[in-house]
Order: structure tokens, then sequence, then C-alpha cells
């Protein structure tokens, strides 16, 4: 009966297992689907995009189709060919028609500023098509610009459909008319001081957060249950209060009429008030009050599996407490310690409002200059390009520290 | 190992006098004075919160007495913290630390008092060696069985050559069979390094095997300190009796006492001639304690000397090298006789029988 049913000749035992798990695979998808449908088009399209857009070009060859193709075989050496010129002059006719032309005049000043101007005056003042073999002479007489080969090389590195110009840009670098990479002159040269005042701002709240986290977390691992649950919802608190409710207050606090300052002056330890806001000190304190549960929380997780036992055992054999917390208790911590500076450094340099509200000027994080090119100057492009380039510092960042906590014994060598 | 005298001098610890409250109302330990002799295997036994695992605490350092003084060798070392102590412990889950490999654990009470490297690495050796443990020394705890990390654990509580040895319930997570094999484990190395160890366990059976002496705890108090046999044999209180080995009770009134020996009449009726060993005057209750072993079903007459009383036999618990038969007898409905391998044939439940045991193997004890 059994042998019958196991040979059974209409369906091999494999087939009919793979079956019999196929309903339980379904439904098992069925429950993941949701989130993977949520995270797909909340997160990987728009990353996606995000990066697309990062070295996408699209506007000259959208708006200046013909000059494009007519630059295709330009040596970039000498002046173009006739041929270019007379492609350039029907473009720019047909854009004014579309009234397209400021949309390639945005894109081509950003490599050589006024470039906007060249090509909307040379679009107005060009009443006719020029003659045949005339385009040249006709556009120089409009516009000597056009006379120079950097106008055309300008034409040619934004011809798309993909361009390194904005990524290049997110980091201070340029190509310059040859086209080789250049630094991108001083004046204009800021992201990397911004990247770099980012992840020092980052580092530093970090470093703050750990310096002023590890004790509290030590102390509600330790202490008895009641005293820790209140503790804890001390800890807990800032969560429950909106961010900007929290930035605000430091605002008041803060302020050159604020609590602090005035406490201090009637105190009479200073006479006039201290500057404690909107600069690099009021970042620091009000991003390290905010992110602060982020690095307590996974260290007290951490520390409250480390049995007390293990002190007791490094001070039975001979340990003073500083060595035993050194050598012993430290070293157990370390998961934690990780988990909690990743955790509050990538959501530090990703900070944009608290610096906003209580940073000066010289205080402004990359977001800032993100939420800048969208909304304001609407640069998409170089948006994306600084989000990548954050992006990118990162996941190299998760990546380490994935590296450092996988290549130790992240259960502190315990089984189970 | 010898039972006799020695001076206190020569006492390696002294808790005089100790007393310790957690909470101020109630005392965990109530006056507790012990000496510990150089070189012996004291065991602390007891029911859990009877106090044992507190007097090892305050031994090691982690509990301050809140009365009294602890003495190690001359020293008073009852504010003295526990790394200053030089005493070494075993924990009940071994404590290794995770993050060091064997070697490293083993070596980390000698790199903590600053011994020089090449010193460490002979040391350690020898101590994984005593331990048949060398082959491990590059991994981590996590990779080794219960009863390695033990080992493990004691080589690393004994690699600094420490005067006393705590061990605080060390094989209470081992299965049966490794624990005893442990038991005989650590009694060699006793002997062989010539310690003091003091042990705190819950399991008599592990007591009696590894012990030289037993203290035994109940609620606070030492009820008894001796050599296993005689614990065994000379329970001074009803506590000890029933609580090391299987004991049947049998409660009585004293009638009277003479040379050692006192008549005491039964509540359930009858009268027994027994050891006087922990009873007030005539007419104070007591009870009676009286091993299965030492018990006899009587089938003829016996010895005149015999206490006998009248049964009904229950059960027959056959257990291979011996058969347990439980009685019904007056006072008592679950009285245990231990027969040898054999002895039962002819035996059936329901059957009225006679039980014996002679007076000098029944003690009388306080009331229970």
């Amino acid at each position: 009966m059994t042998a019958a049913f196991a040979d059974g000749a209409e369906m091999p035992l494999k087939r009919r297992l793979r079956r019999a798990e196929r309903a339980r695979q379904l439904r098992a998808l069925g429950l993941v689907l949701p989130l993977f449908l949520f995270l797909v088009f909340t997160f990987v399209i728009p990353i996606g995009g995000m990066i697309w857009r990062s070295v996408e070009d699209w506007e000259v060859p959208q708006v200046l189709p013909h000059t494009v193709a007519a630059l295709a075989d330009w040596n970039g050496q000498d002046l173009p060919s006739e041929t270019a010129f007379a492609a350039l002059a029907g473009d720019l006719q047909a854009a004014r028609a579309a009234g397209t032309v400021a949309v390639a005049g945005k894109r081509l000043n950003y490599i050589i500023n006024g470039y906007r101007t060249i090509l909307t005056s040379t679009a107005r003042n060009l009443k006719t098509a020029p003659e045949p073999g005339t385009a040249k002479a006709t556009l120089i007489g409009l516009n000597p610009a056009w006379g120079d080969r950097a106008t055309w090389a300008a034409i040619k590195r934004a011809s798309g459909p993909v361009t390194d110009y904005y990524l290049l840009g997110a980091v201070d670098l340029t190509r310059d008319v040859n086209g080789s990479i250049v630094a991108t002159p001083p004046d204009q040269a800021i992201y990397r001081d911004v990247f770099g005042r980012t992840f020092s701002i980052g580092f530093g709240v970090t470093a703050l957060c750990l310096v002023l986290g590890f004790p509290v977390a030590y102390l509600l691992a330790n202490l008895p249950v009641a005293q820790s649950n209140l503790l804890m919802i001390f800890v807990l608190l800032p969560f429950w209060t909106s961010l900007l409710v929290r930035t605000c207050a430091w605002i008041v606090i803060l302020q050159g009429e604020g609590i602090v300052n005035g406490a201090l002056q009637w105190m009479g330890v200073i006479d006039e008030p201290l500057r404690l806001i909107y600069n690099r000190f009021g970042v620091y304190m009000a991003m390290t009050h905010v992110l602060l549960p982020f690095m307590i929380l996974p260290l007290y997780s951490v520390m409250r599996s480390i049995s007390p036992a293990y002190m007791r055992a490094a001070a039975s054999l001979g340990a003073p407490p500083a060595t035993a917390f050194l050598r012993i208790y430290l070293p157990q911590t370390i998961p934690g310690i990780g988990a909690g500076c990743l955790l509050v450094f990538i959501l530090a340099i990703g900070y944009y409002i608290t610096p906003a509200l209580v940073g000066g000027a010289g205080d402004q994080m990359i977001s800032a200059f993100i939420a800048f090119y969208t909304t304001e100057t609407v640069n998409w492009g170089l948006a994306s390009a600084l989000g990548a380039v954050l992006l990118l510092s990162t996941l190299l960042l998760a990546l380490v520290y994935g590296k450092l906590a996988l290549g130790r014994q992240t259960t502190g060598g315990l089984k189970n | 190992m010898d039972g006799g005298m020695m001076a206190t001098t020569q006492a390696l610890v002294r808790f005089v006098g100790v007393q310790k409250t957690y909470d101020g109302e109630h005392l965990v330990v109530k006056s507790l004075d012990l000496d510990i002799r150089k070189g012996e295997f004291l065991t602390l036994l007891g029911p859990s919160g009877s106090g044992k695992t507190t007097t090892l605490m305050m031994l090691a350092g982690f509990e301050v007495p809140t009365h009294g003084e602890i003495f190690l060798g001359d020293r008073p070392i009852k504010n003295m913290p526990p790394h200053k102590r030089d005493i070494g412990m075993v924990f009940q889950n071994y404590a290794l630390f995770p993050h060091l490999t064997i070697e490293e654990n083993v070596a980390f009470p000698l790199t903590v008092r600053g011994v020089n490297k090449a010193e460490v690495k002979e040391r350690v050796t020898a101590a994984l060696q005593m331990i048949k443990l060398e082959h491990v020394a590059n991994r981590h705890p996590g990779q080794l069985s219960g009863g390695q990390q033990q080992r493990v654990a004691l080589a690393r509580a004994l690699v600094f050559k420490p005067a006393l040895v705590l061990m605080d319930e060390p094989l209470g997570a081992l299965d049966k069979r490794l624990r005893e094999h442990m038991q005989l484990e650590i009694k060699r190395l006793h002997e062989t390094m010539g310690i003091t160890v003091v042990y705190v366990t819950h399991d008599q059976g592990e007591a009696l095997t590894m012990s030289d002496r037993i203290a035994v705890f109940n609620d606070g108090i030492v009820q008894q300190i001796d050599r296993p046999d005689a614990l065994y044999e000379r329970p001074v209180n009803s506590f000890v009796a029933n609580f090391i080995g299987e004991s049947n009770v049998l409660a009585g009134t004293v009638e009277n006492i003479e040379q050692g020996f006192c008549r005491v009449a039964l509540a359930a009726g009858g009268a027994v001639t027994a050891t006087a060993v922990n009873v007030g005057g005539v007419g104070s209750r007591t009870s009676l304690s009286v091993r299965p072993e030492r018990v006899a079903l009587l089938t003829g007459e016996g010895d005149a000397s015999l206490n006998r009383l009248p049964a009904t036999l229950k059960d027959l618990i056959y257990l291979g090298d011996h058969t347990l038969a439980v009685l019904a007898t007056p006072g008592n409905n679950e009285f245990m006789v231990k027969l040898p391998a054999g002895a039962h044939a002819g035996l059936t439940q329901g059957q009225a029988v006679t039980i014996a045991f002679r007076p000098e193997d029944c003690r009388a004890l306080d009331p229970v």
C-alpha cells in the first residue's frame, strides 16, 4: 500500500513534495509581498531615480538635437564646421518657437556662467535662418562667444545622454575645456568643505552621544527593574515630542535672552550674553540631545545581556575594578557601541532641520544644500549627485561596520 | 581527612559572629562562627535560602557582613575588596569571558598580576595540561561543551595558586554522568594541589562524595558541621537527619532517659528504645529517626533487644541492587525499608510484617 503510494505512477515523490510545499511558500510570499512592494515603491524606485538623475543629461540633446548630432564627430581642437553652426541656428529658431531656449540655457549656464544670456540673445536676434554657408559668420556676428572653442565644448559636454558633471561637481571637480578632470575654481568649491563639516559634526555628535550615553546605558542595565523602568521613560521622553518642538525648545533655552544666559547674568557669572546658539555649539547641543536615545538603546540592550558574573569573576581573579572594566566589560559592549555609533552617525549626517534652526550660516550640513538645490534652484542633477555621494559614504560606513561586526563574534562567543 | 582537633590558629579562614541581612529585617545569616582548616575540602550544604551562598559571597568579598568579622589567615578581610583577597572562585555558570580565548581566559589572573609573558605562557600551558584541554587553547568558550567550560573555569581559578578556592554550585548545570566525573576530577585536583576548597551545593550526594567536612546550613544557621560519615550516621537534629539521606520519622514522647538511651512512647501507640541525642527531659516531645537500611523485616523472633513495630507491606520497589519496601506502620504511612537484593522473596503486598531496628540505630531528635 505504502510502496504503491510512494512510487505512484502518476506523480513522482519529489514533485509531490514540491506541490505540497508550494502552498506554504505562496502563503509566505503573500505575507511578505505588501512590504516588499512598499519598499520597492518608496525606497528602491526613488533611490534609483535619484541616482539616475545625478548622471542624466537630457536638456541639451532635447533642445538642440541637430547641434548635438553635428558635434558628434567634432575633434574639439578647432571651431566646429559650418554644418554645426547651421544646425545650431536651426535648433535655436525651433527652440525659440517652442519656448525651450531657457531649458538648455540653464543647463549650459552650469558649465559657463553667462551661457544663458549668450543663448537667449542669439536666439532672439536670429530673425531669419542664415544663408547657406554664412551660418558661422552670422552667429559670431551676433555673439562673439560663438567664435570661442569653449562655448562649443560646453554644448559637446552637455550633449548627454549621461554626464559625470554633477557627480564631479559634488566633490568639487570639473572638466576643463579639453575634457580632463580638474579642481573646481576655489571660489566655487564648497562641497568638500560641506561634506567635511557634515562628517565632522556627525563624528562629534556620535562621540558626545557615546560619552554621555554609555554611563546612562550602564545604569539602566544594572539598576533594579523598577528604577530602571523609570529612568528608561526619561530616556524615551524625547521620542514622544516632535523634533521641531525639541529644537525650538533649545532656541528658547540658549538664545541671547534665553534661560541659560539669563541665569548666568543674574548670578553675575557673565556680563554679556554668551553666544550659545546659531553657531556650532548650538548644533552639537541640539543634535546630541535628539540623537542620544539612539545611542543608549542599542548599548542598553547589549549591556543587559552581559551577566554581572563576569565582573565578579574578574574581581575574584585579581582584577581591580578599572582593569576589569577595560578588559572584560568594555570589549563585550563593542557590538552595542558599534550599532549605536553607526545609527547616530548615519542619522546625524542626514540632519537638516536642527542645523537649519539652531546653526549659523557656516554650520549647514549637506542636507541643507540638497534641499536648497531641489526646492530653490531646481538643480535636480546636483541635488541628486550630492545625495548619491552621501548615500555612498553611508553605505561604505555600514559596510565597514558589517565587516567589523561579523569579523568578530557578535554573540560574544556564546552559543544559542 | 582526620576529624581530629586543630588549633584555631591553623584555621585558614575564620568567621567570627558574622551576621548578614539584606533588608534590615531578616537575617539571612544568623551569627555564624566557622573555622575553615588549611587544606580541607569543606562543603556548605543546605536548601536554597539557607544562607550558604551568602556565606560564600561574604568570603569572596561580593557581600559585606552586616556584623562580625572574617579572618583570612590573621588578616581581617571584611572590608577588603575582592580583587585583593587572592581567593580563586568558580561560578555556577562558569563565567568564562566570552570574548577571550580559552588560553586568554586562563592567563587573565596572571596578566592582571603583571606576571611576565614567558611565565604566563608556561603556567597556562601547565594548567591546560592539568585539565587535559591543551587542544582547545585557541577556541572561545562558546565552542566548548559545558564540562569543558567547567574545567577551564577550574584551571582559571587555580592557575594563580590561590590558598583558597571557592566553588559556587559549579556542577549544577551539568548532566548526571558528567557531574559524577567532574566530582572526582575536582577531588583529584584538591588532593594533588593541596589547596583549601570551600564548596557550595544543595546536592547532598555531591557533598558526601567530595568533602572532608560538611557544614549543613538551614535558616541562616549551621546545623551541624562534621565529616560526611558522622553526619550521615550521627545527625544531631531532625533537619540534618532528614536532609542528608533518607530517614523514617516517628513522633513520640520521652518516658525516661537512662545511660544515653531513652524510652519513647509513640504518638500512635507502642513504645521503642532510642539513642537520646537531642531531647529535653522526661515528658518532652521528640522525633525518632531511623535510616531505611538499618531496619529489618522480622519473620521469626530475633534479638530481644530490638525495637519492634507491626506494619503492613504497601509496596515493593525494585531498584536493582536493592529493593525498597514501603510499609504502613502506626504513626508513619510511608515507612521505608531497604532490603538487600533477593531478600524480598515471599513478600506480597498487603502482608502483615514486623519491622525491627536496634536502639543504637534509632536516634531521638528534636520534634519536627
